[in-house]
């Protein structure tokens, strides 16, 4: 791969991360919600791939397959079994609208260009650039994660945050060590595992999975 | 002998959670608690005069640090599993849970002391990162092994704001290692704990104020520091009792060891101000929190869990201070706290199993009605709230000196202010618990199986309060490993 063209697929990647997640909050539908979900997992697993192969680094390319099958597939597959099961499968009243979300998004994304100034500086290439595109990623996860009131958008908020961290480690350390990388996946798999059959008992308990119902533990 | 350690709760994890449950597996289990502690303290007396070990290719090392918070899970677990047989035979018999059930919760329990084990014997931050992620996930299953609808919540509660919390501190560790790679290049292994402290002076220190700031706040979730403590009054509350002193005794400060590695590494690199300053705020937040809260609480258990947040307080003012002496009383305070929380959250669920709730307000009058129970409960509380012969008393002091020793005494002064209003407010509480109106039954027994563990559990905190044998040479090891 050429410098530029390695720099441009790396930018389409990056940016096709933090365009997924400014999608989440712009949808309503959970289904559709996870598939965007898919699509980032899909893009992460693009950059680890691309810079795998552009450093040669034969563990990052195993990496980037294993991101590809739990971030595009495994995970998404999972969630959606929430979803169908779910009456009324649509975030219907979030605690910030539509549009105030867009623009808080656009706030965060500015944000993260001011916050990661002193990491971008340490990694002079092209690819230390991208770094803001993951922690504004991450941002909005957070942001989904407080305003969203299903069960599955605040599964899918927690992946966020996630798939934004794991965007920062490729593109600022090309991946954390191997045996981290595996414990580091194996634990986000557990996770969203305990968090589905959580949904489904809230489910089968509440009849909904809406979080407002959860109320009764509080000072 | 590291791999070990380990190697000891997963087995048990395997057999308990492969054969349906019976007493003996219960036992096991406490078997299986007392070999930790056994191997805790032969790895200690190893270490103390010596050199740090490693094991399995360079992954497990274990130096008088690791070594103490070792016997600190070990303790806790012993008195813990104890109490889990008991727990088991009685949601057993009152048909709430399934002999299936019960086994899965037995593994769990295994697998919970598993990975707390692995994070405090792992060599690399990474790996350290892993085990206390594990811990999450391991656990969420023990809160809501209940299965009421509030343990559904506070489970639900617990691993979302938990994994968002623990995203952070994996951001923070990736900055780190940025860092060292930064620094050193691609050395051996630029995650380790030993290598990175090595190179701390030559650390981007732009980098590090950032990364630091996102360990202390993502490991601070799991130890229940503001600003996202808001899961732990409810999950130490809704999990079964051992549950809750596990996790209120030993996994909030297996959370805070990290957050004393980092330190270290970010003291190399940025000097002592800033992760000085960055932990008395989190300390005085969660002291004003915890003192704020405690005087409204109506349940004995979130009483407790309240409390767990007011000493992770304490101990990053501790351990903001930073000196040998003041390391050495944080790392006393982390055993006093855990056996005196442990002990009491296990006769809360004691006092819940046989009144049938943990409201203050319906159980009155507990020494008079329950002699036993109300008098650990009674010196549990004496304990808890620092008062001598028991441990804590030494080590809050100690940590006072400290503070006023480094120039902190503004923060210990007004850390003394928070301790006075929620010593107000327990004492309120346990008097109306304790002493309250009396009735007219008859006093009722509680089975000698039951009391010795507590009363063992408070006599040992009484002990390391006043002898200095056997804890005292460990004790200056460990605080020399983090503060140099």
């Amino acid at each position: 791969m050429t410098g530029s063209a390695y720099a441009g697929a790396l930018g389409l990647g990056a940016a096709v991360v933090l365009l997924c997640a400014v999608v989440t909050l712009w949808r309503r539908a959970l289904g559709a919600i996870v598939r965007v979900l898919a699509v980032q997992g899909l893009a992460l697993a693009c950059v680890a791939m691309a810079i795998g192969v552009h450093e040669h680094d034969a563990g990052l390319i195993v990496v980037a397959v294993l991101v590809l099958a739990a971030k595009a597939i495994v995970v998404p597959t999972l969630i959606l079994r929430v979803v169908r099961h779910d009456p009324a499968s649509r975030e219907t009243q979030p605690l910030v609208n539509v549009p105030a979300s867009l623009v808080a998004a656009g706030a965060l994304t500015f944000l993260a260009f001011a916050a990661s100034r002193s990491v971008t500086s340490l990694v002079p290439t092209v690819v230390g650039r991208l770094i803001p595109f993951g922690l504004a990623a991450m941002l909005v996860g957070f942001f989904s994660l407080v305003t969203r009131r299903k069960a599955v958008s605040q599964i899918v908020g927690i992946l966020l945050v996630d798939n934004g961290v794991a965007l920062i480690a490729f593109l600022a350390t090309a991946g954390v060590p191997l045996i981290v990388e595996l414990g580091a996946s194996l634990d986000v798999l557990l996770v969203v595992v305990v968090l589905q059959v959580l949904a489904n008992q809230l489910r089968s308990r509440l009849g909904t999975t809406d979080l407002d119902q959860l109320v009764e533990l509080h000072d | 002998m590291l791999a070990l350690v380990i190697a000891v709760p997963v087995l048990c994890a395997l057999v308990s959670g492969l054969v349906p449950w019976r007493r003996a597996t219960g036992w096991l289990g406490a078997a299986s608690a007392a070999g930790v502690l056994v191997l805790g303290i032969a790895l200690a007396v190893g270490i103390v005069d010596g050199r740090p070990v490693t094991g399995v290719g360079g992954i497990l090392r274990a130096d008088a640090l690791s070594a103490f918070m070792v016997i600190v899970i070990g303790v806790i677990a012993v008195l813990a599993t104890c109490q889990s047989v008991r727990y088991l035979e009685a949601e057993i018999a009152a048909g709430r849970c399934t002999r299936r059930h019960a086994s899965l919760y037995g593994a769990l329990v295994q697998g919970f002391l598993a990975t707390m084990l692995l994070a405090v014997l792992a060599a690399n931050l990474g790996v350290l990162w892993v085990a206390v992620e594990a811990t999450t996930v391991v656990t969420v299953f023990l809160v809501g092994h209940r299965r009421a609808r509030t343990s559904l919540e506070a489970s639900w509660k617990y691993i979302v704001i938990c994994s968002v919390g623990i995203a952070m501190a994996f951001l923070g560790t990736v900055l780190f290692y940025l860092a060292a790679l930064h620094a050193t290049g691609h050395g051996a292994h630029p995650l380790d704990w030993t290598s990175l402290v090595a190179q701390s002076h030559r650390l981007d220190p732009g980098v590090l104020r950032l990364a630091f700031a996102l360990i202390v706040l993502g490991y601070g979730t799991k130890v229940g520091l503001v600003p996202m403590h808001s899961w732990l009054p409810d999950a130490h509350s809704q999990a079964p009792a051992p549950v809750s002193a596990l996790m209120s005794g030993v996994l909030i400060t297996v959370a805070f060891y990290a957050i004393l590695r980092f330190k270290v590494v970010a003291e190399g690199a940025l000097g002592p101000a800033f992760p000085r300053t960055l932990l008395v705020i989190v300390s005085l937040l969660s002291l004003a929190l915890a003192a704020s809260l405690l005087l409204t609480q109506r349940d004995v258990k979130r009483m407790l869990a309240y409390h767990s947040v007011e000493h992770m307080g304490l101990i990053a003012l501790g351990a903001a201070a930073g000196s040998p002496l003041a390391i050495a009383a944080v790392l006393l305070h982390i055993l006093g706290h855990g056996l005196a929380k442990g002990v009491l959250f296990l006769t809360s669920g004691e006092i819940l199993l046989a009144e049938g709730t943990s409201e203050i307000e319906r159980i009155p009058a507990l020494l008079s009605r329950r002699p036993v129970l109300g008098g650990i409960f009674a010196f549990g509380l004496v304990a808890l709230l620092g008062f001598p012969p028991f441990s804590l008393f030494v080590s809050e002091l100690n940590m006072l000196r400290a503070e006023f020793q480094v120039g902190l005494g503004w923060a210990a002064v007004l850390s003394l202010l928070c301790m006075a209003v929620i010593f107000g407010a327990v004492m309120s509480h346990g008097r109306h618990l304790l002493l309250g109106p009396k009735g007219s039954d008859a006093p009722a027994m509680t089975p000698a199986l039951v009391a010795v563990p507590l009363i063992g559990g408070l006599v040992g905190c009484a002990f390391i309060g006043i002898s200095a044998w056997p804890l005292e040479p460990l004790l200056h090891a460990a605080a020399r490993v983090v503060s140099p």
